[in-house]
């Protein structure tokens, strides 16, 4: 366990024979029109070839996001981790435990350009006392493995853009993994943000496949998050889309409307404004997402959705009561009271002032 | 003389109340206001835009009656208005002003613009800035007891006039009688015929009327300078003649001023309600024709139209009463468009017959009348306004169109079946 | 602050901001204006039918005799943008949600695609009058920097919202972000420019109407 297997240790280990081996290196060489003695060259370079290693860290989470990783049918998280990735460490899926799951960590981190998975967000206030492993803080942990990765992608709203512990009033300081960067808590890297509440399995395992398969960050939108799954937005993709154009709304759950399968905006779906694959891709190996279950999107793939006002009022809707509406309009009074008794004296004062006008006032 | 800027501000003051500030607060801008008032659709130029007229008196109402109004004079980004803006303004609310109302009318927001100039006069006048014409009118009004002068010998000249012509006395300070009739200088002067009308009408009646030798004159130039108080000081003077004489009925001559200042303006000048009606003469003969009482015979033959004085029609609600009248006497009776209370001004009225200053730009305006005519063919124009008459006359000889112009009250008299005892 | 922080904050601290401007605002100048009092009218009134200020209110929006055709683009266009931005702000689904909200009546609405072709309508007139207002002398003379800003005040919450609906120019978000926001700033500025004749227009017809029905004259 000390070093990484390379594909050539992988494949014997899954009981392909050397034989079998050089003679897939042998067709490789023809098929790449190379003469036959480039054969053993391929050999040793695929035999020096190691899969990259992956620290996957899990902080203030609830771990529905490896819950949902564990669910992706394309690619399954078997052939993930045992074809793509060395996953060096994680909290639930590795066997070991205690000092043994940390120091696997650490021989890990010894060879830069790893990759570092995080999910859950981490907590800042008190000197990051509020989410410890081993004794180290989540801000530490962070902040030390990161600083030889090769990148990091945020893996749920949580890790990404501070999710559900970051609502108000944020009791843990809890933020997501740009945001430390942003702050100069931890060293700047290239960040893929994933969010979700959970994300979609096959969107986890899908942007994990390109970073693995081009070497490179995918293109990213404005919030850091992969164009390919997060480009659109739910409602534009949205198979109930032209009942929004014509106007036609559920008004509660159940009604006429509701089971006609009606748009879903009045009962405070935020289809338009969620970026995110649940339209297309969809849920449980594409059976079904939210909306079409009859409940709307509830936003969960962008920043602060769980402050953005009830997942029950429209977006046309006020996100909070008016506060200060009722003071406002007592204190209008008060101005227009005051007002009033001022013009009104100052009328009557004119009027008691009033001096009748003779023809010697005609002229100057 | 003690006109000032500190006296008009000071009664602008006074005059500002919510009708005006709602206006001043409802105004978009529209301009359909230029649109409905012959000083702009004759001349072309936005500066008589009604509602432009107003402009001193809108920034007086902010600086004086609103908290951002009061708080940017103070801090200077709101400047009080000068006495210079004031004269500035005297032409555009003299001389191209009747208060013919017909902006009041067409405004979509609903202002009475011809009420705030109305009221907006009030400043002008006692900041100086009347026009020397009107202030000239308005003093012999108030020292003489009429705006051209005429006094009661003058009076009872015509007086004799009239019943060497008619063969009826005219009655003066006859207490008790049913009618009081005043008189206006234009028709003492120029339009004697209306006093031999009277007397013909009131016999066929047989109802009882009186002059008053101390309230003969009917015009008001108090209201046309725009003084409340000179107004009240000649107003008064009726209303004592008729309570004196203990009248029912005070009948207002054909004059369109007269008759705002005394049916609408006159109790709240004097401040109560009067204990006598208040009647123009054309109601009365309305009045006598519906009872009966009026017998008319012939016909005039001519294509006629009528033009409805302003103070009238549009301001007095005398409409339909000219009609009944004129359908007695007249054969081939053309309305002309925009008849009634939408009319348009002779362009005389509201104190710009007496301005010197405001005659070219008149008969400039007075294209609009004009092309009325023009369009109904008729041979004769009808009207029940003495100043209107006059205006009507001038400007038909200006544009040397040969139109009589006649009165209807006149005509009236003139078709009185004969009587047969 | 991204475009979710912004579309939270005028759907948020925003609209408290600015209906509470708009609440004391109105409520004040509406004192301020009527306060002032009017005094009765002693003279004897003459009663003729279909002649009250109630009736001014109504019968004021209808062109007088000869107006239509001395400025049509002030009736009609004015008209097309006034009822076509009632059509949009009262008779559109998400904002009857929003009304319902804030004051709790509700209605039925419109289909949205009706009410996409009066907001496309209302931009239309309004640009048609503001080009009234430069090339017409009359309300070119007039006009005051007031006459551009609320027109503009009033024409981007339209623009914003069609574009937000039709998905044009920028994302959704900050397109919805704009909208709410333009509309923010219209509540804010309403009670203290000429848009406010919104409140006073029927006082003003009525004190006319009123006026003139006491010396029986139907306007």
């Amino acid at each position: 366990m000390n070093r990484r297997p390379t594909i050539a240790e992988q494949l014997a280990r899954q009981g392909i024979s050397r034989r079998a081996f050089l003679k897939f290196c042998a067709a490789t060489a023809s098929l790449m029109a190379l003469p036959p003695g480039m054969a053993p060259a391929i050999a040793e370079a695929l035999g020096k070839i190691r899969r990259p290693s992956v620290i996957w860290l899990s902080f203030q989470e609830c771990t529905g996001c490896t819950e949902s990783l564990t669910r992706s049918h394309s690619p399954t998280v078997e052939s993930l981790i045992f074809d793509m990735i060395s996953l060096d460490y994680h909290h639930t899926l590795q066997a070991a435990s205690g000092e043994a799951a940390e120091h696997a960590r650490e021989e890990a981190m010894k060879e830069p350009g790893y990759l570092v998975l995080v999910d859950g967000s981490i907590p800042i206030k008190d000197g990051g006392i509020y989410s410890t492993i081993a004794g180290i803080s989540n801000l530490q942990m962070l902040k030390d493995t990161v600083e030889n990765a090769a990148a990091v992608v945020s893996i749920g709203t949580c890790a990404a853009f501070g999710g559900i512990p970051m609502a108000n009033p944020n009791p843990t300081g809890a933020a997501g993994v740009q945001a430390l960067m942003d702050q100069g808590l931890i060293a700047r890297k290239p960040v893929i943000n994933v969010p979700g509440c959970p994300p979609i399995p096959a969107v986890i395992t899908g942007v994990l496949a390109h970073y693995l398969t081009f070497g490179a960050i995918p293109p990213l939108d404005a919030l850091g998050r992969p164009l390919n799954f997060y480009g659109d937005s739910i409602h534009d993709r949205c198979y109930r889309r032209p009942f929004y154009d014509q106007g036609k709304f559920a008004k509660t759950f159940d009604d006429e409307g509701a089971r006609k399968g009606w748009c879903l905006f009045e009962l405070g779906c935020k289809g338009p404004t969620t970026h995110n694959a649940c339209a297309t891709t969809k849920w449980n190996d594409g059976t079904s997402f939210p909306i079409e279950s009859g409940h709307g999107c509830i936003g969960c793939s962008e920043p602060n959705f769980w402050d953005a006002g009830s997942f029950y009022k429209a977006l046309s809707a006020p996100a909070d009561p008016l506060s200060f509406a009722a003071g406002a309009a007592v204190a209008g009074a008060a101005v227009g009271v005051g007002m009033s008794f001022m013009n009104r004296a100052k009328k009557s004062s004119a009027k008691a002032a009033h001096e009748t006008a003779t023809l010697k006032d005609l002229e100057k | 003389m003690s006109a000032s800027l500190e006296k008009g501000v000071a009664v602008l003051k006074e005059m500002i109340d919510a009708p005006i500030a709602s206006y001043f607060n409802s105004c978009v801008h529209c301009g359909l206001c230029a649109e409905a008032c012959l000083f702009y659709t004759e001349t072309g130029d936005p500066k008589y835009t009604p509602i432009h007229k107003l402009e001193p008196l809108r920034r007086i109402y902010e600086q004086e009656y609103t908290l951002l109004g009061k708080l940017a004079k103070m801090v200077g980004l709101s400047k009080p208005v000068t006495d210079n803006e004031l004269e500035e303004w005297k032409e555009l609310v003299y001389n191209s002003c009747t208060l013919c109302a017909r902006c009041s009318l067409v405004c979509p927001v609903g202002n009475d613009i011809v009420y705030m100039v109305r009221k907006f006069r009030e400043g002008m006048a006692v900041s100086g800035h009347a026009p020397e014409g009107l202030i000239g009118a308005t003093t012999r009004a108030i020292e003489i007891g009429s705006p051209m002068g005429v006094k009661l010998p003058a009076v009872q000249a015509q007086m004799k006039h009239v019943h060497k012509d008619v063969g009826i006395e005219i009655p003066m300070d006859q207490e008790g009688a049913e009618y009081m009739v005043l008189l206006s200088s234009m028709e003492i002067m120029n339009f004697p015929e209306y006093l031999g009308a009277i007397a013909k009408i009131m016999k066929q009646a047989g109802k009882t009327w009186t002059l008053c030798s101390t309230a003969f004159e009917a015009t008001n130039s108090g209201i046309q300078i725009g003084s409340s108080d000179l107004a009240k000081v000649i107003v008064n003077r009726i209303v004592e003649g008729a309570e004196r004489l203990k009248v029912k009925t005070v009948i207002s001559p054909e004059c369109g001023h007269a008759y705002t200042a005394l049916r609408w303006d006159g109790a709240n000048l004097v401040g109560r309600p009067f204990s006598f009606k208040v009647l123009h003469i054309l109601e009365v003969l309305d009045e006598f024709r519906a009872q009966g009482l009026l017998k008319t015979e012939g016909f005039e033959m001519d294509r006629m139209t009528f033009h409805d004085p302003c103070q009238l029609v549009r301001r007095g609600g005398v409409v339909q009463q000219p009609r009944n009248l004129m359908n007695m006497v007249a054969k081939d009776f053309v309305e002309m468009e925009d008849a009634g209370k939408y009319n348009w001004c002779c362009g005389g009225g509201g104190g710009v017959s007496a301005n010197e200053d405001a005659e070219e730009l008149r008969l400039q305006v007075f294209k609009i009348k004009k092309g009325q005519l023009e369009k109904t063919g008729a041979k004769t124009m009808v009207t029940a306004c003495a100043n209107c008459r006059i205006i009507l006359e001038e400007g038909l000889e200006h544009y040397q169109m040969d139109i009589p112009v006649v009165g209807l009250t006149e005509m009236i008299a003139e078709h009185l079946a004969e009587s047969k005892s | 602050m991204n475009e979710m922080e912004l579309l939270n904050w005028v759907r948020g601290p925003g609209l408290n901001i600015a209906v509470a401007v708009f609440l004391l605002g109105t409520i004040w100048r509406l004192f301020e204006i009527y306060s002032l009092g009017r005094k009765q009218d002693l003279s004897a009134p003459r009663n003729a039918a279909g002649a009250s200020g109630w009736h001014t209110v109504v019968r004021r929006s209808m062109p007088p005799p000869g107006m239509l055709k001395r400025s049509p683009v002030s009736y009609i266009s004015g008209y097309a943008f006034h009822i076509g931005l009632a059509i949009v702000v009262f008779l559109f689904a998400p904002h009857i949600v929003l009304i319902e909200n804030l004051i709790g009546l509700s209605w039925p609405a419109l289909p949205s695609q009706v009410v996409d072709l009066a907001a496309v309508v209302t931009m239309a007139a309004m640009v048609l009058v503001l080009v009234d207002r430069i090339n017409k002398p009359v309300k070119q003379f007039l006009s005051t920097f007031e006459d551009y800003f609320t027109w503009a005040v009033t024409f981007l919450p339209v623009l914003t919202g069609y574009l937000a609906v039709q998905h044009l120019l920028l994302p959704y978000t900050t397109m919805l972000a704009l909208h709410i926001l333009s509309v923010e700033i219209l509540l804010v500025v309403l009670p203290f420019t000429k848009l406010f004749h919104v409140f006073t227009l029927f006082a003003s017809r009525w004190y006319n109407g009123n006026a003139n029905a006491h010396k029986g004259v139907p306007v």
